[in-house]
């Protein structure tokens, strides 16, 4: 298996057109793939043009998102989240 | 009497449908203004609204099943699909428009199931519109919190050592999840294989039936 990069989710609540899902701020992932640059939503929501931005997908363990209330630790959530939601991070005890 | 409560039931024993002479919401106002500015500056024009709507109506998940069936037929347009499913799929002859598609693959070891928490994305350019309990709150918040209960709901009970990977589609892709070629299925054409693939095992709430 290759060598996983970890991500956190910034843990920020800021007001406005924002599209990285609430429940998985402060939670810690792993890249899944890198899928290029896209508009930033948040300005495109306010007719900006949208600085070109990272998109990457992060999976999550449902061990990581939910603690001890997951369904089942070893099930997964993959999301879509903007590089500026991210930054780098050791991988969590729950993985 | 079979139809006790007759007064709320049309002839045809169905209950009657409430008119929709409310007033307008706001954003059915905004919509309507912004619609007919655009056709008055010349932006746009009613016929090609319509042609629009009408595109977007012909387009049904029988187009995924297509994919699906080839994805179990034909293994070089198999690897390209989940390589680049965009391409692999305007390929194959369907217009996605802009779409950004990825394929997820079911094995024996993992299941896929697609859901969008923040509001309904669906592969609409391949698969039409979502189903009505796609954009639920139930289904939104349920799915990834509780996927197995979610999907044993549709019927899909699996075994203990199967993966589940849920993915939220919260940005800019948008997922089709390529089901388990059913068993028995060897002697199938393409045509045949396609029968079998369904709206719901293309988002992951369903298995592809048997033959």
């Amino acid at each position: 298996m290759t060598e996983r990069t970890y991500l956190r989710v910034r843990e920020d609540m800021p007001p406005g057109h924002v599209r990285t899902p609430a429940y998985l701020r402060g939670k810690t992932g792993w890249i899944e793939r890198e899928l290029g640059s896209f508009p930033n939503p948040e300005e495109l929501a306010y007719r900006h043009a949208g600085t070109p931005t990272p998109l990457l997908r992060v999976r999550f363990s449902m061990a990581e998102v939910w603690g001890d209330a997951a369904e089942n630790p070893q099930d997964t959530l993959d999301a879509e989240i903007y590089a500026h939601w991210l930054a780098p991070a050791e991988a969590p005890h729950a993985t | 009497m079979p139809h006790d409560h007759h007064d709320h039931l049309s002839p045809s024993g169905h209950p009657y449908r409430p008119d929709n002479d409310h007033p307008l919401t706001y954003w059915q106002q905004m919509e309507i203004a912004v619609r007919e500015l655009l056709i008055e500056k010349g932006v746009t024009t009613a016929a090609e609204i319509s042609a629009q709507i009408d595109a977007m109506d012909a387009r049904s998940p029988t187009d995924g099943a297509k994919v699906v069936a080839r994805a179990w037929t034909d293994p070089a347009f198999r690897e390209a699909l989940f390589a680049d499913a965009s391409a692999a799929t305007r390929e194959m002859g369907f217009d996605i428009g802009p779409m950004r598609l990825i394929a997820l693959e079911n094995t024996a070891e993992v299941h896929n199931v697609v859901v969008c928490t923040l509001c309904s994305c669906y592969p609409r350019n391949l698969l039409g519109l979502p189903p009505d309990w796609y954009k639920s709150r139930a289904y939104r918040a349920r799915t990834v919190k509780e996927p197995r209960k979610v999907l044993a709901e549709f019927g899909v009970d699996l075994p203990d050592g199967t993966t589940v990977r849920v993915h939220d589609s919260t940005a800019d892709m948008r997922y089709v999840v390529i089901p388990m070629r059913p068993e028995g299925t060897e002697g199938l054409d393409e045509e045949a294989l396609a029968a079998l693939v369904t709206r719901d095992s293309m988002i992951g709430t369903g298995l592809a039936k048997a033959p």
